[in-house]
């Protein structure tokens, strides 16, 4: 039709509407901004609860005693270690997984049931199952592997314990990424890829020009929407190694502090670098979100 | 039935002014046709008679009162939506009586008004279906029986044949009509098609931009248009328009003629050459380009006897020049006899 | 032909390879959950050809512990649901219906809030609830979850609402619904899919919550997370019985998941992806 914009222009609706929305609004700022104001003062104050009587604002200390201390570096860049792992696997396995699946396969429904099935676990159970029942190097099922191809077994969370929950979170987020690209590749136009095909254009070339472009959007979507989960990646590392320094993160380090150190300045410290890190990823997936809204 | 006033109404949407200080009359009873180009502001006209959207400035009167803060209920006014807006969920006999259900009619009186409109309209073999299980034109039909069933004072249509096939269109042109005459209820009626406009209404007005260009009867716009806008909009073929020397000869900035009277004949003033020929059997249409470039097409009931590339002469039916000035806007017919060409 | 026939043979058997590979710790500790504690540990490890046994989920559904944590588990994931529902339903209307030029802005805050790290509020409302007594508390867990699910239950529904064409609900006010009336005989029975596929969306991720069920509860609430978190200490290192205790756990949620995966998937993008 013409350019009549939307129809839900009546002016009667305003006063409930905002009403409507009033309720949700509240309970968001009282999770999420009126918690975080608080981090913040915390972060500048010292605030150690097994020394109640050394209170006060104490600027930046808490930050500097955190980029100083032995713990901290490594869980950044575990951090990010572990984001990257896990985006790259997930992202590259789920791309080969829904290229297969599109594909003129027998079954399809049974087969998506099979893959999205990581997806519903929850956290503690995926680490447990693969620590124990598959990583285990006495009993587990990686150990029976390696001795069927004369390797001896890999001790994986011993000797890669950061690995080793990159690859558990990885398999829990890769039904996610496979469906996703699954999803958008059943949407590329079959016209498209025929008339590709009669111009005589060989199937990889088809896979690189046309395929992976189009793909490239929902890539990103799913990179971004993992990379928001991956942040605060908790559970795994709990169950599993408990947040030794070679596995520990962000996250892990918050926790660490407040629960077993109880100094909670620090660890709102902690926090905030945890918060403004995941701000500067955010904004990038509020732009792409922002961009989807037009369409 | 009752006659709808707009007086000055105009409505905006942010920067873009949908509809400039809008007066017009409709009359009671009678068959209305707002037509125009996408975008000229007859939808939004429409919607603004409805309810659906509210006017920024000016009255609005129906039977008299000032009904701009009405809900459209309250207007007593029944819409028919171009996508018909059928209630998916409902059986085609819920959709009927959905009404009279919110207005808390007594369900006797709800069965016996959806039977007699559902019998109307031939839907009686449809009561129990869902829309989906219909035919556009059955549910084209049951988006009018929803309007009929509510007796409303007046009925608005929002394209609601452009979803179907011709065929079908210009039988259910031929429906609503009939319909409507039947009942003497006032109808107000969007489209962009002209030539729906010149076969159904009794008073047509033409829209451009927001604004009102001209209204009156069909043949009087056809044979009188106000400008040279409604001069090309209203009949098809488009009417031909011829400016420079030509226009000159005539006192004006340029003229219009309309196919049907543009004439072949050797005896002609003015060269053309003939692009192409289309027959369609009832009638033949020439495409020529003058020779001073502009294109124009003729038509005429024989077959012509010119090939692509012949260079033919034409002349005017008497008294069939429309002269425009340089605003566009149409000169009166001089007294002279126009027998320049 | 042949080629199209053994193409399609050979793509069926390495997407089946590859999704059995996906799915293989799941069957693995399956299998493993009808196994004794003796056989889970074998080396090399029993495929078909062991003693079955129910021996370990009778162990598991005798345990007070794990109905107790069952029953949290359902409590606080359901109660959250329904809040995260009660809030975001008319927040959804009233940003897909009753627009404003704030309702984008307010729309891409809702998702700002979900990019906020559980860790950057954590404290103050650990040390909140501890003051209040909320710790170790159902309800406390309900609303914090329900607060993280918000975001995108609104989201899902407004993209839901959206869809509803406008022209129907246009059809009712001419038709003379009042507003309650469009919303209940026009508008919900059409919005009624999408609105159920958000609350199960919803109640998966609330029932797989790991951090805030982790560390707020204690003995009182503690849900199948915390339940099964616990197997992470020495002691409790009983292959088969965890995997039972797993089985169990994840049952709920993986069907929930199987049933309506497309529109939870979907739901998670924030209606980037159609």
């Amino acid at each position: 039709m013409t350019a009549v914009p939307s129809i839900r222009q009546r002016s009667y609706l305003r006063g409930p509407g905002r009403l409507l929305i009033a309720p949700a609004i509240l309970l968001l700022v009282a999770a999420s901004i009126a918690p975080l104001i608080v981090t913040i003062k915390f972060s500048l104050t010292d605030y150690r609860l097994l020394f109640p009587n050394s209170t006060g604002f104490v600027g930046l200390a808490n930050f500097a005693h955190l980029l100083a201390s032995p713990d901290f570096w490594p869980a950044l860049i575990n951090t990010l270690l572990l984001i990257a792992v896990v985006l790259v696997v997930s992202i590259a396995a789920g791309l080969a997984l829904a290229l297969l699946l599109d594909g003129p396969v027998l079954g399809r429904g049974a087969l998506r049931l099979l893959v999205i099935s990581p997806f519903f676990v929850m956290p503690p159970v995926s680490a447990l199952l693969w620590k124990n029942l598959l990583m285990q190097p006495v009993s587990g099922l990686f150990a029976w592997l390696a001795s069927l191809v004369g390797l001896p077994a890999f001790d994986w969370f011993s000797r890669a314990p950061l690995l080793s929950i990159a690859l558990i979170v990885a398999w829990q987020w890769l039904p996610f990424a496979a469906l996703i690209l699954l999803t958008s590749l059943q949407s590329f136009s079959h016209e498209l890829r025929e008339a590709a095909q009669l111009d005589g254009a060989p199937p990889l070339a088809i896979l690189r020009h046309l395929v992976l472009p189009h793909l490239a959007r929902p890539i990103a979507i799913v990179v971004m929407i993992e990379t928001i989960f991956l942040i605060g990646i908790f559970a795994e590392i709990l169950v599993t190694t408990g947040g030794g320094a070679a596995s520990t993160n962000l996250a892990f380090q918050v926790y660490a502090q407040a629960m077993l150190r109880y100094d909670v300045g620090a660890a709102s410290a902690a926090g905030l670098i945890a918060v403004v890190f995941a701000n500067i990823l955010a904004l990038f997936l509020v732009r792409a979100v922002g961009r989807s809204l037009e369409a | 039935m009752s006659g709808i006033v707009l007086e000055g109404v105009t409505k905006r949407f942010g920067d873009h002014l949908a509809a400039d200080t809008i007066d017009l009359a409709i009359p009671d009873g009678g068959f209305t046709v707002f037509v125009g180009p996408s975008g000229c502001g007859k939808t939004t006209l429409l919607r603004l008679i409805a309810g659906l959207e509210d006017i920024d400035s000016g009255r609005l009167l129906i039977d008299g009162m000032d009904m701009a803060r009405t809900s459209p209920a309250a207007r007593g006014l029944a819409m028919v939506f171009q996508s018909y807006a059928l209630y998916p969920h409902m059986s085609v006999r819920a959709n009927l009586g959905f009404a009279l259900k919110v207005a808390r009619r007594p369900g006797a009186e709800i069965a016996e008004r959806v039977e007699q409109v559902a019998a109307m309209l031939n839907l009686a073999p449809y009561l129990d279906r869902r829309p989906a299980a219909l035919s556009g034109g059955q549910r084209q039909r049951v988006a009018i029986g929803r309007a009929l069933v509510r007796e409303p004072r007046a009925f608005l249509f929002d394209e609601p044949l452009s979803n179907l096939d011709a065929e079908l269109r210009a039988q259910m042109r031929f429906e609503i009509r009939r319909l409507q005459q039947q009942l003497g209820i006032t109808a107000v009626y969007v489209t962009h098609d002209q030539a729906e406009a010149m076969t159904m209404a009794d008073q047509i007005v033409v829209f451009r931009d927001g604004r009102v260009e001209q209204t009156g009867a069909p043949l009087d716009i056809y044979r009188h248009p106000a400008n040279r806008f409604v001069a090309g909009f209203i009949g098809s073929p488009r009417m031909n328009f011829l400016g420079g020397a030509i226009a000159d000869d005539y006192g004006c900035a340029a003229i219009g003629v309309r196919p049907e009277h543009l004439m072949l004949d050797p005896a002609g003033a003015l060269a053309a050459t003939v692009q192409t020929v289309e027959h369609l059997g009832s009638e033949s249409l020439i495409h020529l380009r003058a020779q001073s470039g502009e294109d124009l097409i003729a038509r005429g009931t024989q077959d012509p006897d010119v090939r692509p590339d012949d260079i033919v002469r034409l002349r005017f039916a008497p008294n069939a020049v429309h002269r425009f000035d340089a605003d566009d806007r149409a000169m009166p017919a001089t007294d002279a006899r126009q027998e320049v060409i | 032909m042949r080629t199209r026939r053994t193409n399609r043979a050979i793509v069926t058997l390495l997407a089946w390879g590859a999704s059995l590979a996906i799915a293989f710790p799941l069957l693995w500790a399956l299998l493993t959950s009808f196994k004794t504690e003796l056989e889970a540990v074998a080396f090399p490890p029993r495929f078909l050809s062991f003693d079955w046994t129910l021996a370990n989920y009778r162990n598991v559904l005798a345990d007070g512990d794990y109905f107790h944590a069952l029953i949290n588990s359902v409590v606080i994931a359901g109660g959250s649901s329904a809040l995260v529902l009660a809030l975001a339903v008319p927040a959804a209307w009233s940003m897909a219906f009753a627009p404003t030029r704030r309702t984008r802005g307010i729309l891409l805050w809702m998702l700002s809030t979900k990019m906020l790290p559980p860790v950057g509020v954590f404290i103050p409302i650990f040390l909140f609830y501890r003051d209040w007594g909320l710790l170790d508390s159902r309800f406390g867990i309900a609303l914090l979850l329900a607060a993280g699910n918000l975001p995108i239950a609104a989201w899902m529904l407004f993209s839901n609402f959206r869809e509803v064409p406008g022209e129907i609900l246009e059809a009712a006010r001419m038709d003379g619904a009042s507003l309650w009336q469009e919303v209940v005989t026009v508008l919900a029975p059409l919005a009624l899919p999408g609105i159920a596929s958000t609350f199960f969306l919803v109640f998966t991720l609330a029932w797989n919550e790991s951090f805030w069920t982790l560390n707020l509860a204690t003995t009182e609430a503690t849900p199948l997370t915390a339940f099964i978190a616990a197997f992470s200490s020495p002691q409790g290192l009983f292959w088969a019985r965890l995997s039972a205790a797993s089985i169990l756990s994840i049952i709920p949620v993986l069907l929930i998941g199987w049933l309506c995966q497309r529109q939870l998937v979907r739901g998670l993008t924030f209606g980037a992806v159609k």
